[in-house]
């Protein structure tokens, strides 16, 4: 029993990275631009947050650092994406490209380098309940923060103004220009914004899930997180809900591994992407219901006056 | 301020030097680079332009290191001129390996001389069908190819993982994880004696030219072209899409496949855990820097190769990482994608 | 597109390619011979009578891995350090085990390199190939098995280094678990989980060993993931055959014990960390070294070292191990020095009931090698195994 209730710990944790992440995009692609560069831009904050907190031993400049250079990679991409009308597609991919390169690169005199080790959180008395207390209550800060982001942020995008202004550009950006929105402006500082969560999600990878830096060590999870917007037909609580179940299934292999289930391990190994197709496939084929809920201009570029 | 004037037209001009200032723009970026680094910006460039044509064996090795690149984003460019994102052309490579590995290693001694051809075919039949999935899901499910094809690349490298350390691992290998080399019956042909360039540079040459005719005297490769550009149009003029996005899949799991049975069975000569290299991807950037056409793409599949390649040699001569290639690819699509809005916009000063 | 308008403009490229290609042949000429770029300042070639050997070594990671590739490295620095101006040493790494290492490779000998050691079991064939055009280099391959008149390889007996770790690990562990992390079911990994085992069976027979598979050398987050994986299925002690200090770190936030692995991994996980099983390349480069200096190297041929030639030790022991097993530790790496002690002395059976090695016999060299199966007390089959 003990068992399943750290192994519910863990999924937790794991699916934390892939929902801040994905909810960054969400909001990326609820004002219509695909960022296909989350994948660098994680990678390029994760090392910013390392080493922001090797430099100062604090946690939460590292999370602002990542959130920071997250930003201002989105940034470039939002200018190039946005003003210039570059593909959006072909932007993302240089994006993610680059930012593996020069983390890469950058990255170099840092893998060597080791944190201080880590807090163990646990919340006072919901911490110490049989079974719940280790299965829920003993995770990060971070980890809570991302529900109640989940949760912020539909109310946001749902009963506020500038939400509904949002979703709006989103789905008829010449209507919002034409209302005197500046639409261009809100979709940078919503790519901006999606940028920086981006950056968290990196942020608390290096720093918190696997405290060390190494090239490449995002391996993947910005892709999934793309996945999962289209997977939670764009609102944030299916994101949430979506992100704890590949964290599930990425510790799942693991877990199966270890209890000597009799399968290969590169089948088990292949389970979170295999189960993401297979959900892209169901959620994908009913082109009503993907109309209904996919922001309308997601991915084409937006021209004022035409 | 800086205004953007829309052109009447298309700049003809800028459609082929964006590229050229956008590699201006990426070596100005890299001197800098170097010289921040405290190296020499000379020989940072002799070591990334010079040095990888010096020699008939670096020229040799700098085709064998494009030949993939080239095959892989003529595909590709099928796929984006149809505006289907292919980006899982590194799991198609894969599987065209893999099947390719498996004829060779079906094959005895005594194999007959056409074997290398079967070898290649496999690997076709492979790519393509790696990418009949992604077709299959986007045509019936409308599913996103970009994250399934990309999600199938994942996949696809866990086959390889399974069939090189179970059913395909070599027997007299001490258990490590590799198939028996491939006989030299099975091999693809090499060019010349002393270089590693091999009929893969042929049939990349020949694929340059099929693709011009494809995409320039077929009504098939204009169908899938007018899809990319004006979907309604297509609609409008009786062009399948469905058609178009089964063509373009098929056509770039085909040179994908191919890639990957060419390096297997050439350069490589086994199928090993470290077959993806990354190709699939690079190719994006070749497609693109060679503005998806065909003669274009020669050039820029030579010009990533020179990226690798002096890479690789600033290690061991300038002290500096391999990751600085990767840093060069994308500064490359970045400024190109940058350089390519002077196509359709003029830069304009006003006050 | 007319045909004058396409020409001009092909000829405006070509020429703005030749120039640039000229600018930077000029730049070339000025260069006299390519310097070997090693971060750490290699001797400035002395005007001493033979020219310094040059030697270069291909890496598999990075230098900064702190684990398999940064053990090679210290390995190069002690030839440094040994024969000074005598040497000049120089590396790259991040060489994937793929068709690009038979370039690099090739490179290394045309550069002048006189001695190449390749530093992972994928450069194996492209190492043969090279070598097979370059019978005046001497080229060195680890953990391999072919070898040539100017190859020859050499290899650790890390499972020295797992079973030391074992008797420490069966004294610690408090549930009878143990967590190994392990990297690609080869023989030498598995020879090494197996040990281990034994090991700790020595000082307690009731332990059990579970196994994860990350199927790869160097994943830190996949490291961790299996780390957490074991911990959650009860193994508080950790041992590892993966690269990175990823799995110490995991058991010092989750407040259990683990081990370094190739190099001294303290620093990493001070609270959790029980002892390090190193790798020390040192002693086997120097005496290829030499033997190339003096003329006596010759290929084929497999070197084997262990604790017996100062290849293998375990260190860092942590102050909180009993004196007793400290004391047992110390015997048994002694006994393995002078050849007295065998950790593969039979009876030995396997986790199916089958004896694989008879009463009091040892096990040899050959056996070990081609190794395919888990002992009794490893939990699993190994994957890909019929």
């Amino acid at each position: 029993m003990e068992t399943y209730a750290l192994l519910i710990a863990s999924t937790l944790s794991a699916g934390t990275v892939l929902a801040i992440a994905s909810l960054g995009l969400l909001i990326n692609e609820k004002v219509g631009v695909l960022n296909l560069g989350a994948e660098g831009m994680m990678l390029c904050s994760a090392l910013a947050g390392f080493a922001a907190v090797v430099a100062t031993g604090n946690d939460w400049l590292g999370f602002a650092m990542g959130m920071l250079v997250g930003a201002l990679l989105a940034g470039v991409f939002g200018i190039l994406v946005i003003w210039l009308n570059t593909n959006q597609y072909a932007t993302g991919l240089a994006l993610t490209l680059f930012g593996a390169g020069i983390s890469a690169f950058a990255g170099t005199a840092y893998v060597k380098e080791t944190l201080a080790p880590r807090v163990q959180f646990a919340l006072p008395w919901l911490g110490d309940l049989p079974w719940f207390g280790p299965a829920l209550f003993r995770q990060h800060p971070l980890v809570y923060l991302t529900v109640a982001m989940a949760v912020g942020l539909a109310l946001w995008l749902y009963r506020t103004r500038w939400g509904l202004v949002l979703r709006c550009v989103g789905e008829n950006p010449a209507s919002a220009h034409a209302l005197g929105y500046r639409v261009r402006l809100i979709r940078l500082a919503a790519v901006m914004v999606g940028g920086a969560l981006c950056g968290l999600a990196g942020a608390y990878l290096s720093v918190v899930y696997t405290p060390l830096w190494v090239e490449g060590m995002v391996a993947g999870k910005g892709w999934i997180a793309l996945a999962l917007t289209t997977f939670a037909t764009w609102r944030p609580a299916r994101v949430l809900l979506g992100a704890y179940l590949f964290g599930g299934v990425t510790m799942l292999q693991f877990h199966f591994q270890s209890t000597g289930v009799e399968l290969p391990s590169q089948v088990l190994s292949m389970l979170p992407y295999l189960a993401t197709i297979l959900v892209l496939a169901l959620i994908s084929r009913n082109p009503q219901w993907i109309r209904i809920n996919m922001p309308a201009s997601l991915g084409k570029p937006f021209h004022p006056g035409g | 301020m800086l205004r953007l004037e829309a052109r009447g037209q298309v700049s003809r001009f800028w459609t082929f030097a964006s590229p050229v200032l956008a590699l201006a723009i990426t070596v100005l970026i890299g001197v800098a680079l170097f010289m921040a680094l405290g190296k020499n910006p000379v020989r940072g460039l002799e070591v990334f332009f010079w040095l990888p044509i010096r020699s008939g064996y670096a020229l040799g090795e700098l085709l064998v290191k494009a030949t993939p690149l080239l095959i892989i984003a003529l595909g590709l460019s099928v796929c984006f001129r149809a505006n289907v994102w292919n980006i899982g052309a590194e799991g198609q490579y894969v599987l065209g390996a893999i099947f390719a590995s498996g004829v060779a290693l079906g094959a005895g001694p005594q194999s007959q001389s056409w074997l290398p051809a079967a070898v290649v075919l496999a690997g076709v039949a492979g790519g393509m069908l790696w990418a009949s999935i992604t077709a299959f899901l986007r045509d019936r499910f409308n599913a996103n190819e970009i994250l399934v094809s990309l999600m199938l690349v994942y996949v696809a490298i866990q086959v390889l993982g399974y069939l090189v350390t179970g059913p395909w691992k070599d027997p007299l290998g001490y258990n490590f994880p590799q198939s028996k080399t491939f006989d030299a019956v099975a091999l693809v042909p090499r060019l010349f004696t002393g270089s590693r360039v091999n009929v893969g540079a042929i049939l990349a040459l020949l694929g340059v030219a099929l693709l011009w005719v494809f995409l320039f005297r077929t009504g098939t490769g204009f169908a899938v072209q007018v899809g990319g550009l004006a979907p309604k149009a297509a609609r409008f003029a009786g062009f399948s899409a469905r058609r178009s996005i089964w063509v373009a899949l098929l056509v770039s799991g085909a040179c994908a496949g191919l890639a990957g049975a060419l390096e297997v069975a050439g350069p490589i000569g086994q199928l090993t855990p470290y077959v993806p290299a990354g190709y699939g991807f690079a190719a994006i950037i070749v497609a693109f820097v060679g503005r998806l056409h065909p003669v274009g793409m020669v050039f820029s599949s030579l010009l990533l190769s020179m990226f690798y390649i002096g890479g690789e040699m600033a290690q061991s001569r300038l002290g500096l990482t391999r990751s600085l290639t990767d840093v060069f690819q994308g500064l490359l699509l970045f400024s190109l994608l940058a350089c390519d809005t002077l196509l359709a916009y003029r830069v304009r000063w006003r006050r | 597109m007319t045909d004058l308008f396409k020409r001009s403009l092909f000829k405006t490229l070509a020429l703005g390619t030749v120039a640039a290609a000229a600018l930077v042949a000029c730049g070339k000429k000025e260069e006299a011979k390519p310097a070997a770029a090693a971060p750490a300042p290699a001797a400035a070639p002395a005007p001493a009578k033979p020219d310094p050997l040059k030697i270069a070594f291909a890496y598999v990671g990075p230098v900064g891995d702190g684990g398999w590739t940064f053990a090679h490295d210290n390995g190069r620095k002690a030839i440094e350090k040994e024969f000074g101006d005598k040497v000049v040493t120089s590396f790259v790494e991040n060489v994937p085990e793929s068709a690009d290492a038979e370039r690099v490779i090739r490179d290394m000998a045309a550069q002048g390199n006189k001695l190449i050691f390749g530093t992972t079991f994928g450069y194996m064939d492209p190492m043969l190939k090279v070598a097979g055009d370059n019978a005046g280099v001497k080229f060195e391959h680890a953990t391999g098995y072919k070898q040539g008149a100017n190859m020859r390889t050499y290899d650790s007996r890390t499972y020295e280094g797992a079973y030391l770790a074992g008797l420490i690990a069966g004294k610690m562990t408090k549930s009878n678990t143990l967590g190994v992390v392990a990297s690609i079911p080869i023989p030498e990994v598995i020879r090494n989980i197996n040990s281990f085992t034994l090991g700790a069976q020595v000082s307690n027979p009731k332990v059990k060993t579970k196994v994860v598979w990350i199927n790869g050398w160097f994943d830190p987050p996949k490291e961790s993931e299996a780390a957490s994986t074991l911990i959650n299925g009860g193994a508080d002690v950790l041992f590892q055959n993966t690269d990175s200090p990823a799995v110490l770190k995991t058991a010092e936030t989750k407040g259990k014990r683990a081990f370094g692995w190739d190099s001294d991994m303290t620093s990493y996980g001070p609270k959790a960390h029980l002892a390090s099983a190193v790798i020390n390349w040192g002693p086997y480069y120097i005496k290829a070294t030499k033997e190339a200096l003096d003329g006596s190297w010759q290929g084929g041929g497999n070197t084997w070292w262990g604790v017996k030639e100062g290849a293998i030790d375990i260190v860092s022991i942590a102050d909180d191990v009993p004196a007793d097993t400290k004391a047992k530790v110390a015997e048994v790496k002694k006994g393995l020095a002078d050849g007295s002690y065998s950790i593969w002395k039979g009876p030995i059976t396997d986790n199916t009931g089958k004896v694989q090695i008879a009463k009091d016999t040892v096990a040899d060299d050959k056996f070990l090698s081609g190794l395919n199966f888990y002992v009794k007390g490893v939990e699993g089959k190994i994957p890909g195994a019929k």
